[in-house]
């Protein structure tokens, strides 16, 4: 029987979200795999958009493999990472024959084949989908942006920062971005907040103290809350294994699930 | 022809793509017959520009990763302070990464704009012989965003080459953004008459980084950019109370020591997470100065010994002869 398409692949989903950072190495896709996976844990289905082309990381992070992607007749069918379907995902690294192969694309190309993901992946009913982007303000910021705005409303976006100058700095430059295309900062929120050794509670603030918070105030956002940096995190994300399966009580998931409690408020009551 | 001409519609791929005359985009344009024709697609001019711009420069090297957050900028800028200690040295760092430039903050230069998007290319000095050049210095304001498409970066990192005057340099090193992609080709792309020496590769130990990272190699060895080596950043951390070692960044799959083994490629040295580096980027200091007898600045300086030696045993027996 063929399903209803009518609005586009994105008729059914209520929510789009933007995970952003102007910098790198933030943990933009960390946090995009823990907030989906906290959403999903309070009973929402997911789905996650994966748009880094040159560095996709989500797959390793939901330990969903190298799946073939199949066709159907509303195009794409993203990976379940489960049985009951409450995580979808797409990304280009489950179009690459090699996993180390290199994404080596100028803009045009990679222009295009995100707005086939925007439009050609069939998501199906999702309450909330969450699109993990590169680091900067260029061709798949915009191609993903201009696609999404054409086919359903974009809530708006997250911005991630670690604590330190050199981040803000560059993270003052999204949001100029997303002022100037329009874009609805949902907050931010600062990862990497500090760090408690594990053998004597010290808190060392490796990467600085403070950043996000003042980042917030300089510029009107919301701040969404910080997360530390926990080794017991990135070692779950190494391993592909679901952090709040493992650690229900840990001080970091309960950093995470804030988060992703006010974001769901938010785009619940615009 | 300009790489996006002036009266070309607004999703130009840029008339030396190969998709040149051929997108959707360029449909109704008054260069499409042109562009499909390939007849834009010659040789750049600017290639044989900065060649030329380049025989007074004698070594130059490319950061890169695949990776972003890995301490690109962090260890471009300790390159170059750590070259430039050398008062007989000439050092210059270019930062491509067009749209999060990072190096003005991180040499002390920030507040070095001049008003208004300028035309002035003139580096910045932060020694008599350590020059710096961003698109940071072009900005009028910390919040402004370079929303730019690839054709137009493009375009930014060939006037960087070939117009800015660089005068005698011993070192060029060059920054880049994470990825494989436009400022990547086009760094390559113009400077394929000038002889790079090799790229440093910067990860971080865990996996997620050294996927990533992999990538950046291929694309190394696909474009025969030499890798000088790896360099192994955020390696551990030693709690300043307790003095034990936790794996912050856990290196699940052998770190960047096994993917080098894998790989045939040289590892330069790791360096270890230390708070004091992050404080000495912020605040525009070089932590080889602020904090001289760290473990990381031992790191630094020792790989930094490995890359000099390697640029001065891989020079040309045409160089080497005068």
């Amino acid at each position: 029987m063929e399903e209803n398409n009518e609005g586009g692949n994105l008729a059914q989903v209520q929510h789009v979200v933007l995970i952003l950072s102007g910098k790198g190495g933030v943990g933009k896709s960390t946090l995009t795999t823990e907030l989906a996976l906290a959403l999903r844990h309070s009973g929402k289905k997911v789905g996650i958009l994966d748009v880094d082309l040159c560095g996709p990381s989500i797959p390793r992070m939901l330990s969903v493999g190298k799946p073939e992607v199949h066709q159907c007749d509303l195009g794409w069918v993203p990976v379940y990472t489960d049985a009951q379907k409450s995580l979808a995902l797409m990304s280009i690294g489950f179009l690459l024959e090699d996993p180390d192969e290199a994404v080596v694309w100028r803009g045009p190309k990679k222009t295009a084949l995100i707005g086939q993901f925007v439009s050609d992946v069939a998501w199906g009913e999702l309450d909330v989908l969450l699109v993990d982007t590169p680091p900067g303000t260029s061709d798949e910021h915009l191609a993903v942006l201009e696609n999404l705005k054409k086919q359903h409303k974009v809530d708006g976006a997250i911005l991630i920062t670690t604590p330190q100058a050199v981040s803000t700095g560059d993270v003052r430059r999204e949001i100029t971005f997303c002022k100037k295309t329009g874009l609805r900062i949902l907050g931010i929120v600062e990862n990497m907040s500090g760090f408690v050794c594990p053998h004597c509670s010290e808190c060392s603030n490796i990467f600085s103290k403070g950043g996000g918070e003042e980042l917030a105030k300089l510029t009107g956002s919301v701040y969404l809350g910080s997360v530390p940096l926990d080794p017991l995190l990135t070692t779950s994300i190494e391993e592909g294994k679901d952090f709040i399966q493992t650690f229900p009580d840990s001080a970091t998931f309960s950093a995470i699930n804030s988060i992703a409690q006010t974001l769901l408020t938010s785009i619940q009551n615009p | 022809m300009a790489d996006i001409p002036s009266d070309a519609p607004q999703h130009c791929p840029g008339t030396a793509s190969e998709q040149a005359g051929k997108t959707s985009a360029c449909q109704g344009c008054p260069n499409q017959n042109l562009c499909s024709s390939g007849a834009t697609k010659a040789p750049d001019p600017a290639i044989e520009e900065i060649a030329e711009k380049m025989l007074t420069v004698k070594h130059k090297i490319l950061v890169l990763s695949g990776k972003g957050g890995v301490g690109k900028s962090t260890f471009s800028a300790h390159l170059a302070h750590a070259l430039a200690s050398d008062a007989t040295k000439e050092v210059a760092l270019l930062d491509v990464d067009i749209c999060g430039p990072s190096i003005p903050r991180i040499m002390g230069l920030e507040g070095e704009q001049v008003a208004g998007l300028s035309l002035c290319l003139s580096p910045r000095y932060v020694e008599d012989n350590l020059a710096v050049m961003s698109i940071g210095f072009l900005l009028s304001s910390p919040d402004d965003a370079v929303i730019w498409r690839g054709p137009k970066k493009n375009g930014m990192i060939k006037q960087f080459l070939r117009d800015v005057d660089w005068g005698e340099l011993d070192y060029l090193i060059v920054d880049t953004p994470p990825g494989t992609s436009d400022e990547h080709l086009s760094i390559v792309q113009y400077l394929s008459s000038a002889r790079i020496d090799g790229a440093v590769i910067i990860t971080t130990p865990q996996e997620v980084s050294l996927q990533d990272v992999r990538k950046e190699i291929r694309f190394c060895q696909k474009v025969q950019l030499p890798i000088i080596g790896v360099v192994e950043n955020m390696s551990g951390f030693v709690c300043p109370k307790c003095k034990n070692t936790s794996q912050i960044f856990p290196p699940t799959t052998g770190g960047a020591e096994r993917m080098c083994e894998e790989m045939n490629l040289t590892l330069l040295g790791r360096v270890p997470l230390d708070p004091r580096i992050g404080k000495s980027c912020d605040e525009g200091k070089s932590f080889l100065t602020e904090v001289p007898d760290s473990p990381a600045a031992a790191a630094y300086h020792s790989i930094v010994q490995s890359i000099q030696a390697y640029c001065l045993s891989h020079v040309p027996r045409e160089e080497s002869a005068g």
